[in-house]
């Protein structure tokens, strides 16, 4: 059991569990969605709604909130599973997901959802935004922190590395990025596509306090979160989540590695069955 | 209305540069300017709206953002040689409630930063005012600095005000105004020893709204940015030939005031003529003739621009000479078109 900066005790196993199922219903809806990834991202996502982030479900826009960036827009479908979780966006809106007039639109956009803070889908977009918005909330002397989550793949982008270098240039303690390392984008493993390893020295040498966890291990996620909330120096904290497409869904987990798995349409009963089946109590 | 005596001498002797500098005037011989109308406009405005901040990508000082930044250091954001970076700052900036006014050159934010503009600022709606300086040919320097097709890219994005100035009097009126405008503005800037025209005219500028500077009975002129300081110095140059020159300045190129535009075009025996300070393609020219066409106000039709190509290094005077936007060109483009 954790507890959260609201008080309440949460098991996050049991969070990151119902955010994978909340996700899975979503690709059954559309017969797809990039579920690899939201099955690796999930334990992260529970860490940060529900040990780590500051924020009020019925008060999206609250001030004093933590941020959250989703840099990554393909990776929606796990966001609005834990704002789901989180009671920000009704169970109920998860039959919508990826439909015509749905405020879950496959790639997501600020416009259309509350929690989500920026409009993705282009990459490589939210650590610049994060960038501004830390120095935003440094001006305002707010408490508030800019979680921003990216993927590895990202890291191709030079707009990326205009930011990485920016937040250590204005010492943004204030910005916590968290870099999805799947090994897995579009043409191919992200290490052969364009080689970023070793990506820890890199952002060190960049200025940031730099930590490397198994982002599927929660206990080593909320001590990588706590120490980079916790962390004295005047520094951008960058967690680096080495994560598996599929976790927690084993034949998904064990299928030919792919940034888009293929899931045929009696699967995600399947899959469904699987992650209750490793549903810890 | 008077015109000033240096206005004509630049028509009658404009001397000639050199170099294709990065950096040239596009004040002429003896006219007269005001230093840095942005950032002193912007320092005007920021006394009463704490909400105001400055960035830049390592151009404050050919932005004139350097006279905010000595007027107020903790309000200016120098993000560096990063146009990407600046844009998604700057969206950071807004979405935490300030109004960050943006600048580089318009090279770099039309050509570099531009998918930055329309994904986190334009998309959002948020209140980013960029503003760029060296707009269409206002450097010698050669392509890399010459933003031919800002306005062609820029009127092309959804939520994006686009305003083309033409002289100090203006510019320091477009700032207090586009920061009032609730979205994004995209606005052509002119910096350094900016000329100072308009006031000669009593010219008020509205957001949105096209004005009538001068009227003339055988040629409308319809121009934005310097273009109007040109078309200004033609219909002067022309009154000696008896020719009628009006003048229609439309700064505001998105949303474009179609009713005074259509209205002005509608009037019967005078040739339209559309000026501007960019690309054939894809600017104010093509954006009156869509408007005169869906309109069906079909008057003689004429469009001096820049060519679709890429335009050479050169000294300023001299390529607006060859690509037909000098005052002396344009007079006798417009002499043989009646």
């Amino acid at each position: 059991m954790q507890s959260n900066p609201l008080g309440h005790k949460v098991d996050l196993a049991e969070r990151a569990y119902r955010i994978r199922r909340n996700a899975l219903k979503m690709g059954e809806v559309q017969g797809q969605g990039y579920i690899g990834q939201a099955l690796d991202i999930a334990d992260v996502l529970a860490v940060s709604y529900f040990h780590a982030m500051r924020y009020r479900p019925e008060d999206p826009a609250w001030e004093e909130r933590d941020r959250f960036l989703l840099s990554n827009g393909h990776y929606a479908i796990a966001l609005y599973a834990a704002l789901i979780e989180a009671g920000i966006i009704p169970e109920e809106e998860l039959e919508t997901y990826g439909s015509d007039g749905s405020r879950l639109p496959m790639s997501g956009m600020a416009s259309y959802t509350p929690g989500m803070e920026m409009s993705g889908g282009s990459l490589g977009l939210g650590l610049t935004i994060a960038v501004g918005m830390c120095l935003g909330l440094r001006r305002k002397s707010s408490a508030a922190r800019v979680y921003t989550l990216f993927s590895d793949g990202e890291l191709d982008e030079g707009s990326v590395w205009e930011a990485i270098m920016s937040a250590g240039h204005w010492k943004l303690d204030n910005l916590i990025g968290i870099v999805d390392v799947n090994n897995q984008q579009a043409d191919g493993p992200s290490t052969q596509v364009l080689a970023f390893e070793p990506l820890v020295d890199k952002l060190e040498a960049f200025g940031w306090f730099v930590q490397r966890v198994d982002g599927n291990d929660l206990d080593a996620v909320v001590a990588a979160f706590d120490a980079a909330r916790n962390h004295a120096a005047q520094k951008p904290r960058m967690i680096v989540c080495d994560t598996r497409m599929g976790c927690g869904v084993p034949f998904l987990e064990a299928r030919e590695k792919n940034h888009f798995i293929r899931v045929d349409a009696h699967e995600w009963q399947l899959a469904l069955e699987a992650l209750e089946a490793g549903r810890t109590q | 209305m008077t015109r000033t005596a240096a206005n004509s001498a630049s028509v009658a002797a404009k001397p000639r540069l050199t170099t294709s500098a990065m950096i040239a005037s596009i004040a002429s011989e003896g006219q007269r300017t005001k230093p840095a109308p942005f950032g002193h406009a912007l320092i005007a405005l920021a006394r009463s709206r704490p909400d105001i901040v400055g960035m830049t990508a390592d151009l404050g000082k050919y932005t004139d953002l350097h006279v905010f930044a000595r007027e107020f250091p903790d309000r200016y954001y120098q993000m560096g040689m990063a146009e990407q970076l600046l844009m998604g700052a700057a969206a950071g900036m807004a979405h935490e409630g300030f109004t960050p006014f943006a600048t580089t050159y318009a090279v770099f934010a039309s050509r570099r930063a531009y998918d930055f503009i329309h994904q986190t600022i334009a998309e959002e709606n948020l209140d980013v005012k960029i503003a760029c300086a060296l707009p269409g040919l206002t450097s010698g320097y050669g392509p890399s600095h010459q933003a031919a097709e800002d306005l062609a890219l820029f009127r092309a994005m959804p939520n994006l005000t686009v305003i083309d100035p033409c002289d100090a009097h203006e510019i320091e009126q477009v700032v207090p105004a586009i920061a009032a405008h609730r979205g994004p503005v995209y606005m052509r800037l002119l910096r350094g020893q900016v000329p100072l025209v308009l006031d000669e005219y009593g010219y008020r500028f509205e957001l949105g709204k096209a004005k009538v500077l001068r009227d003339g009975a055988e040629v409308l002129v319809i121009s934005s940015g310097i273009m109007t300081m040109r078309a200004l110095e033609v219909a002067q140059a022309l009154e000696a030939d008896k020719v009628g020159v009006a003048v229609l300045h439309v700064p505001t190129i998105k949303p474009l005031d179609a009713e005074t535009i259509l209205q002005e075009a509608s009037r019967s025996g005078r040739m339209v003529v559309v000026a501007e300070n960019h690309t054939v393609i894809g600017g104010l020219g093509e954006a009156v003739a869509g408007l005169l066409l869906r309109s069906g106000v079909t008057p003689k039709f004429r469009h001096i621009g820049l060519p679709d190509e890429f335009l050479a290094a050169g000294a300023l005077p001299t390529l607006h000479d060859r690509y037909g936007i000098s005052t002396e060109v344009m007079s006798t483009r417009i002499k043989g078109w009646l």
